[in-house]
C-alpha cells in the first residue's frame, strides 16, 4: 500500500538517504531501526514530505508522486499524498494553546472544513480509543508526556490516514509512560492500523511490529518479518546491533 | 497650595479634552496601524523574497537609527517642499504608525521565531497550509510571547505622542503649553500634564497584568515551552 522506491535525500552535499527502496502492506506494522543518524527520521519525514525527496518517489494508495532534483512539487501535490498520512513525534508538539479535544479536532475544523458538532463528536471518540476521554477539556501542559502522546495520537489519527508514521514515539518518556503509549499503539496495530515508525525501543519494535527495517548510513541492511529478523538476524552488522539493544533494555 | 488647586482644576477639563480627543485616537490609531505594518515586515522578513527582506531591513534601519522628533519634523516640515503637503494630524499618525511598525516588527519577528519548529511540522502534519498554520498555530502562540514587549511600546508611545505637540498638534502636552502661555505658570502646569501621563501609563500597565493573567490560563505553557 506504501511503496518507496529509490528514495534519495540529500542535504547540500551530504546524501542522506541512499536509495531507499521500501514496500509495506495495508494493515503492517514496520519498525524501522538503527544507529542514530541513520537517516530513519529522514525517511519518516520523506514518506509525508515535511522533507521533500530528492529523487525517487513515494506511492501510498492511489497516491504517486516522483521526485526530481531541483524541482519542488506543488503544493496541491504535497497536500494530496500528505493527506494519506498522520505523524506522531517524538516530543508530541501538541498544540499549547488549544485543549486535548481541540488538538484532535484542529485538522477536522481547519483543513477538512467538518462542523464542529461532529468534529467534536469524532474527537470524542479517538480520546476515548486512546484513553483520554477524561482528560478532553485539559491544557496540554497539564498532561504527563504519556497521556499528550496519547492524545497525540488521536489527533493525528483524526483525518482518517492510510498510515500513520512515528518517529521515535516512547523515547520521550520514562518506562512507565512509555507503556501506556506502547499499549495503545499495539490496540492499533491489532485493529489494522498501518504504521511506520522510527524507534530505538526493543519492546516496542517486537511487541507490535510484523516487518522490520535495518538502515544504517542511508541505506537498507536488511529487513524481514520482525520474529526472524530478532531472533536470527542474517547480517552480522545487525545482530551487533540488536544484541547492544538488548543490553541497553536491561539496564 | 490653594493657587496650585484652583489653577490645576481650572485646566485640568481642557487638558483632558485634549488628550480625548488627540492624545487617545492617535495612540490608538497609530498602535493598530503600526502593528499592521509590524506584522506585515516581520512576515516579510522571515518568509518573503530576498529584495523585499532587505528593503525592510532597509525601513527599519532608518527608523531606528533617526530620532523620532526629526521624522515627525521630516514628514510636517520637510515634505511639504517635495509637493507632499498634510495635515498635522495625519502626518503625525503617519509618523507614529512608521516609528511602531519598525520597533514592533523587530519585536514580532523575535516572537514567530521563538515558536518552535516542530510546532510548524505538526500543523504541517494535520495538512495544514502555510497561511493555515500561521494563522491558526504560530501567531497565537507568538501573541502571547508578545503581550509584555508589545505593551511596552504602547506606553512608551502613549508618552511619545506628546512630540506631536512640536509639529502642531493640539493634543494633551500642547494644551498644557497654551495655558502656559496665558496664565504664567509653567511649574504647575507641566506637573499636573506629567500626572495625566502618569495616570494613562498606569492605567495602561494595569490592564497589560490583566491581559498577561487572562493568558496564563493555558496552563502556563509559556513557562514549559522547551
Ligand atoms: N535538515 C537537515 N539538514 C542537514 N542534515 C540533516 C538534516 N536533517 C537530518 N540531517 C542529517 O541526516 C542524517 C540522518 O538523520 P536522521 O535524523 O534521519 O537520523 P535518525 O536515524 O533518525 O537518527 P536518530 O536515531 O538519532 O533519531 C544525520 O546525519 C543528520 O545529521
Ligand atoms: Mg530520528
Amino acid at each position: 500500500m506504501i511503496r518507496l522506491s529509490n528514495i534519495e535525500k540529500r542535504f547540500g552535499d551530504v546524501t542522506v538517504l541512499k536509495g531507499v527502496t521500501l514496500t509495506v502492506a495495508e494493515g503492517r506494522v514496520t519498525a524501522l531501526i538503527g544507529p542514530s543518524g541513520g537517516g530513519k527520521s529522514t525517511l519518516l519525514r520523506c514518506i509525508n514530505l515535511l522533507e521533500v525527496p530528492t529523487s525517487g518517489s513515494v506511492r501510498i494508495g492511489e497516491e504517486e508522486l516522483t521526485f526530481h532534483p531541483g524541482s519542488k512539487p506543488n503544493w496541491p501535490d504535497v497536500r494530496r499524498l500528505r493527506s494519506q498520512t498522520g505523524m506522531v513525534f517524538q516530543n508530541f508538539q501538541l498544540f499549547p494553546h488549544r485543549t486535548a479535544v481541540e488538538n484532535v479536532m484542529e485538522g477536522l475544523v481547519t483543513v477538512q472544513k467538518w462542523p464542529f458538532g461532529k468534529a467534536q463528536e469524532r474527537a470524542m471518540t479517538l480520546l476515548q480509543k486512546v484513553g483520554m476521554a477524561h482528560k478532553a477539556d485539559a491544557w496540554p501542559a497539564t498532561l504527563s508526556g504519556g497521556q499528550q502522546q496519547r492524545v497525540a495520537i488521536a489527533r493525528a489519527l483524526a483525518p482518517f490516514p492510510r498510515v500513520l508514521l512515528c518517529d521515535e514515539p516512547t523515547s520521550a518518556l520514562d518506562p512507565e509512560l512509555s507503556d501506556e503509549v506502547v499499549d495503545v499503539l499495539g490496540k492499533l496495530a491489532e485493529e489494522g492500523t498501518t504504521m511506520v515508525m522510527a524507534t530505538h525501543d526493543l519492546r516496542l519494535a517486537s511487541k507490535i511490529a510484523h516487518e522490520v527495517v535495518f538502515l544504517e548510513s542511508g541505506q537498507v541492511v536488511e529487513n524481514g518479518a520482525s520474529r526472524d529478523l530478532f531472533s536470527r538476524p542474517t547480517r552480522e552488522r545487525t545482530k551487533r546491533f540488536i544484541a547492544t539493544l538488548t543490553q541497553q533494555g536491561q539496564h | 497650595m490653594l493657587h496650585w488647586l484652583t489653577l490645576m482644576a481650572g485646566s485640568l477639563a481642557s487638558l483632558l479634552w485634549a488628550a480625548l480627543i488627540f492624545t487617545v485616537p492617535l495612540t490608538l490609531a497609530s498602535f493598530a496601524l503600526g502593528l499592521t505594518v509590524g506584522l506585515a515586515a516581520a512576515i516579510i522578513r522571515l518568509f518573503g523574497p530576498a529584495p523585499l527582506a532587505a528593503a525592510v531591513r532597509f525601513y527599519v534601519w532608518i527608523i531606528r537609527g533617526t530620532p523620532l522628533l526629526v521624522q515627525l519634523f521630516l514628514i510636517f516640515y520637510g515634505l511639504p517642499s517635495a509637493g507632499i503637503v498634510l495635515d498635522a494630524f495625519p502626518a503625525a499618525l503617519i509618523g507614529f504608525t512608521l516609528n511602531v511598525g519598525a520597533y514592533t516588527s523587530e519585536i514580532i519577528r523575535a516572537v514567530i521565531s521563538s515558536v518552535p519548529k516542530g510546532q510548524w511540522e505538526a500543523a504541517y502534519s494535520i495538512g495544514m497550509s502555510w497561511t493555515q498554520a500561521m494563522r491558526r498555530t504560530i501567531l497565537p502562540q507568538a501573541a502571547r510571547t508578545a503581550v509584555p514587549p508589545l505593551s511596552n511600546s504602547f506606553i512608551s508611545l502613549v508618552k511619545d505622542t506628546s512630540l506631536a505637540a512640536a509639529i502642531t498638534v493640539p493634543e494633551l502636552f500642547q494644551a498644557a503649553q497654551r495655558i502656559v502661555a496665558t496664565t504664567y505658570e509653567p511649574l504647575i502646569l507641566y506637573v499636573e500634564v506629567a500626572l495625566i501621563y502618569l495616570a494613562l501609563s498606569s492605567v495602561l500597565s494595569a490592564l497589560q497584568v490583566r491581559l498577561e493573567q487572562r493568558l496564563g490560563r493555558y496552563g502556563g505553557f509559556l513557562e514549559s515551552k522547551s
